[in-house]
């Protein structure tokens, strides 16, 4: 990192949220283990390059304060990647991908914090991984749907089956998504909103 | 772009920087400047141009064009989120930067958001 102007400096208009002075910023999160697709689901429909930024576990003041006694000590951060859809005049949303770590409470909390709901992506061919994902979004209290997340070659899964395997509420949606494509993206993430319309009605 | 997801190793070099460029300031409020509040430069009034730190130029830079997310700027300039804050709520708070953050959650509002997102999805992708 540093200060020294750079290349990423130079923004083009489509950076802008177009007519930012009349917008509302609203976020889904898309979550998920490791792999399962989450870079490539913000990929394939934010309108912007998806962008990366790193959230410090420790404060910048504290870290510092660390390190006068601890010499040589790092501090975890993580990447946070995220996508912008420009929905109207009125609302722009940005999805934020990030995986499901419990240790990572700060940058949870920041995520979680006003957020709609949460998309979580799921690899039926290892769905034990993605109990603490699910665990630590119903722990924030967010509403969320699932997206099958079907990697070729494997099997597909009866739906009733994976509805029991992650312990799912019957009302809590579940679609099929291929991350790749824009399409089966924008699909999965409709699904969400009509579901997060429904319970606020 | 640096894949996401994975843990990384922040360098004891880099959060010392940060300190610096922070002067050690307090982290702004949480909901003032999260990470989808929207902030552009404030009009500059005829004003003369104010002492500003390289740091405070650059971001007041990227943002004199319109407005981006907080999340954006630190993507942007690839600055730690948490010293992009710090950075931007001083520039704020010397009248230099406007902000919108995001409106607080009340069920009413919310489904108003949530059907303007889910026409908005289907305008978008049909
Ligand atoms: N077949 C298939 N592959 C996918 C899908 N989504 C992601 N991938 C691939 O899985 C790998 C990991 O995806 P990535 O988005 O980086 O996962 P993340 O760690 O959750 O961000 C990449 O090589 C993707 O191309 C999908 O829906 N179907
Ligand atoms: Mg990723």
């Amino acid at each position: 990192m540093g200060f020294t102007a750079s290349s990423d400096d130079r923004l083009t208009t489509d950076d802008y949220v177009s007519g930012g002075a009349a917008q509302t910023a609203v976020k889904i999160l898309v979550v998920g283990h490791f792999a399962v697709g989450k870079t490539t689901f913000i990929g394939s429909i934010s309108e912007i390059e998806p962008l990366s930024t790193e959230e410090t576990m420790t404060q910048a003041a504290e870290a510092v304060d660390d390190l006068k006694g601890v010499r040589g000590k790092t501090t975890t951060t993580v990447a946070l990647d995220f996508g912008r859809l420009t929905l109207s005049e009125r609302v722009v949303l940005y999805l934020f991908g990030t995986p499901g770590q419990t240790r990572f409470v700060q940058m949870w909390e920041d995520m979680a914090r006003g957020a709609l709901g949460a998309l979580i992506l799921v690899d039926p061919e290892r769905l034990a991984d993605s109990f603490p994902v699910i665990d630590l979004i119903e722990q924030y209290g967010l509403d969320y749907a699932i997206a099958v997340n079907h990697f070729d070659g494997n099997p597909e899964r009866a739906e009733r089956a994976l509805r029991e395997a992650l312990d799912l509420l019957d009302e809590t949606p579940v679609v099929t998504c291929d991350a790749r494509n824009e399409k089966s993206s924008a699909a999965a993430l409709t699904t969400l909103v009509r579901y997060l319309l429904d319970r606020a009605s | 772009m640096r894949a996401g997801g994975e843990d990384l190793e922040f360098e004891p070099a880099d959060l010392v920087r940060a300190y610096v460029i922070t002067k050690g300031r307090e982290l702004p409020d949480e909901q003032q400047l999260s990470l989808i509040t929207l902030v552009t430069a404030a009009p500059q009034d005829g004003r003369r141009p104010a002492r500003l730190t390289p740091e405070e130029q650059r971001l007041l830079d990227i943002c004199s064009a319109g407005y981006l997310s907080v999340a954006e700027v630190a993507g942007h300039t690839r600055l730690p989120l948490g010293v992009v804050r710090i950075v931007l709520a001083a520039l704020t708070e010397g009248g230099h930067l406007m902000t919108r953050p995001p409106v607080p959650r009340a069920r009413n509002a919310d489904k108003d958001l949530l059907e303007e997102v889910l026409n908005g999805l289907h305008r978008k992708f049909g």
